[in-house]
């Protein structure tokens, strides 16, 4: 199945001197859920940018449901829907303010927005919150209205930056749901996150991008099962021997020694290999003093595939005068 | 016709009327200039021209009358030029991203703010000279209803267009500025000169040569002409000077403000359509 409905070929841009993306091309189908995973700064927010023409286009070929960002970049507009990074809501106006304005902004008539405004305020739960100032709301409540106010226009898009920054982990889950839920409904879904587990749990696909480049794409699963099955940790009263001998096992792949102990993958089920692995080390006359054994997450996907952990979050790059809250 | 514009404009009258100590203070504080500075400056001018003789078959008109055309065009200024700073929070703030990617030509935005802050001007010149009446400017004095109705309009073609101009240039302003105190500065340093320089608080008949020309290049003093033209007359002496206001020299203002308008239009244009928001 491939019915790409977003195309990018050798996108390339620059501010000055510094190059923030690299010759990226990907290409997300109709339908899925699709995740730029990166750290800050890797180039994420740039690029969707660009995509939501809001950055002109400096090298390469982008289309969007059709309609190239270059030459028709109203036509792109009119196809997708937005939630930016932070939050763009003026904490003034109501709710339902809000979702009349945008749908204004995008010139749809009067019944159709006032129809589409009562649907949405269904979905994201906030009936009851419409004529309540944005400034009243919960960060999830905004959240949720700025998905709202992304969906009034019914896009064939939902881009997303970074769509659950500074949530508290509940209701980061119920924004997957929401979010889950939009897709099913029909709209392609494209976020971006410099959280693991939302990658993992929310897209379809993943491109880990680092440094301006996209360094693999896949389905997280494949991400995963491509590290081995699974990987496992051993504390031995002989480490270096030990590694020796983990070494000789066929299925054993990526040996690493830490300070105390041995970190491996296995390519098979590790929950029945890790009995016979221990009977071989005693075997030599070493003891094991510890044992770990974990499923492969996507914190040590990125690490395999970008040679580091993803660097720790430093604070927003906030411009000059730029503020969360006023 | 795309009525994009409208979308804005009515985002901003929300605001506009939600803020409540904005909308008292913008309209409280004309009047207070009336109610201080012009009567404490009438008590004096008037007792200082006291020795002029009148200009015969001339109506002569008291200092309060002078300036409460000043006081309108002040006020149209200090509004028209604070009136596009909300672009530069909607920038800062982010909420510019949303109407930038929408497909609103941008163009729009700067009508739309144009516009809001045409209706404040209105608002508050009709309050200026509804307060003006009260405390005895002598507005509209021996007018028929119809003539009365006809200089109000005039009045209000000339505060429109000269605030739509200061509107465009305070927005042009703001979309290319970071910091709302960099902001500040400069509109304060642009006020200054132009309120000074004009004729809205004294004649400029007495100023010295290149004074002059800053009062006659300045857009406050043709505003002013074509306010003191509707309200008083085309003919009247004031702080012991006479003035005419010809049929001619009150198109040339308009002409002149129409001019500083359009000139206004293009440069925030220009400056929206460079503008980038990220």
């Amino acid at each position: 199945m491939s019915d790409p409905i977003i195309e990018v070929r050798g996108l390339s841009h620059a501010y000055g001197d510094v190059l923030a993306v690299d010759n990226i091309s990907f290409s997300v189908n109709r339908g899925e859920i699709f995740a730029f995973l990166g750290p800050n700064g890797a180039g994420k927010s740039t690029v969707i940018n660009v995509l939501i023409t809001l950055l002109s286009i400096q090298n390469g070929e982008v289309s969007i449901a059709g309609h190239d960002v270059r030459t028709s970049p109203e036509m792109v507009r009119r196809s997708i829907g937005i939630v930016f990074q932070e939050v763009t809501l003026d904490r003034d106006m109501t709710v339902w303010e809000i979702l009349e304005f945008h749908g204004r902004l995008y010139n749809l008539p009067r019944e159709e927005r006032r129809a589409r405004i009562e649907e949405l305020l269904e979905l994201v739960e906030l009936d009851e919150k419409r004529d309540s100032r944005t400034k009243e709301l919960s960060g999830g409540m905004k959240r949720r209205l700025e998905i709202a106010r992304g969906l009034m226009t019914r896009p064939q898009v939902l881009f997303l930056d970074e769509p659950t920054i500074g949530l508290d982990p509940q209701t980061r889950i119920r924004m997957w749901e929401y979010l889950r839920a939009v897709n099913r409904a029909g709209t392609t879904i494209f976020l971006t996150t410099h959280y693991m587990d939302e990658a993992d749990h929310l897209s379809d696909r993943i491109s880990i991008i680092d440094h301006g480049s996209i360094v693999v794409t896949d389905t997280p699963i494949t991400l995963k099962n491509g590290l081995g099955e699974d990987i496992m940790y051993l504390e031995t009263s002989d480490i270096v021997r030990t590694e020796e001998l983990l070494r000789n096992l066929g299925y054993v792949r990526d040996v690493r020694k830490k300070r105390k102990g041995v970190v491996f993958t296995v390519t098979e089920d590790g929950t029945r290999l890790l009995p016979q692995i221990m009977d071989d080390i005693r075997g030599q006359g070493i003891a094991v003093t510890a044992v770990n054994l974990k499923k492969p997450s996507m914190d040590d996907v990125f690490v395999h595939y970008t040679g580091r952990e993803l660097r720790d979050e430093r604070p927003q790059k906030w411009g000059a005068g730029r503020g969360r809250s006023r | 016709m795309n009525f994009g514009f409208m979308t804005v404009y009515w985002r901003d009258m929300i605001r506009f009327f939600r803020f409540k100590t904005l909308l008292i203070s913008s309209l409280v504080q004309p009047a207070l200039w009336m109610a201080f500075f012009g009567v404490a400056m009438s008590s004096n001018f008037d007792r200082l021209s006291a020795g002029i003789a009148p200009v015969a078959g001339i109506e002569q008109i008291g200092y309060l009358t002078f300036m409460g055309a000043g006081v309108i065009a002040m006020t149209t200024l200090f509004t028209s030029l604070f009136g596009g700073v909300v672009i530069l929070f909607d920038k800062n703030w982010g909420l510019m991203r949303e109407i930038f990617a929408s497909p609103l030509p941008r163009t729009h935005v700067v009508l739309g703010i144009g516009l809001s802050g045409v209706t404040k001007a209105w608002i508050q010149s009709i309050i200026i000279m509804i307060f003006g009446l009260i405390i005895g400017v002598r507005f509209f004095s021996g007018y028929t209803p119809m003539a009365t109705a006809t200089a109000v309009l005039g009045i209000m073609i000339f505060v429109g267009t000269f605030a739509l101009g200061f509107l465009f240039l305070s927005a042009t302003i703001s979309v290319s500025m970071e910091s709302p105190e960099g902001l500040q500065g400069i509109i304060t340093l642009l006020t200054l000169p132009i309120f000074f320089t004009s004729n809205a608080l004294y004649p400029t008949t007495a100023f010295p040569g290149f004074l002059q020309v800053l009062a006659l290049i300045n857009p406050l003093t043709h505003l002013i002409n074509g306010i003191r033209f509707f309200a008083i007359g085309s003919s009247f002496s004031a702080v012991g000077i006479e003035f005419i206001y010809t049929p001619l020299i009150i198109l040339t203002s308009y002409l002149y403000l129409l001019g500083f308008c359009v000139s206004m239009f293009l440069l925030a244009r220009w400056a929206f359509n460079r503008a980038v928001v990220t």
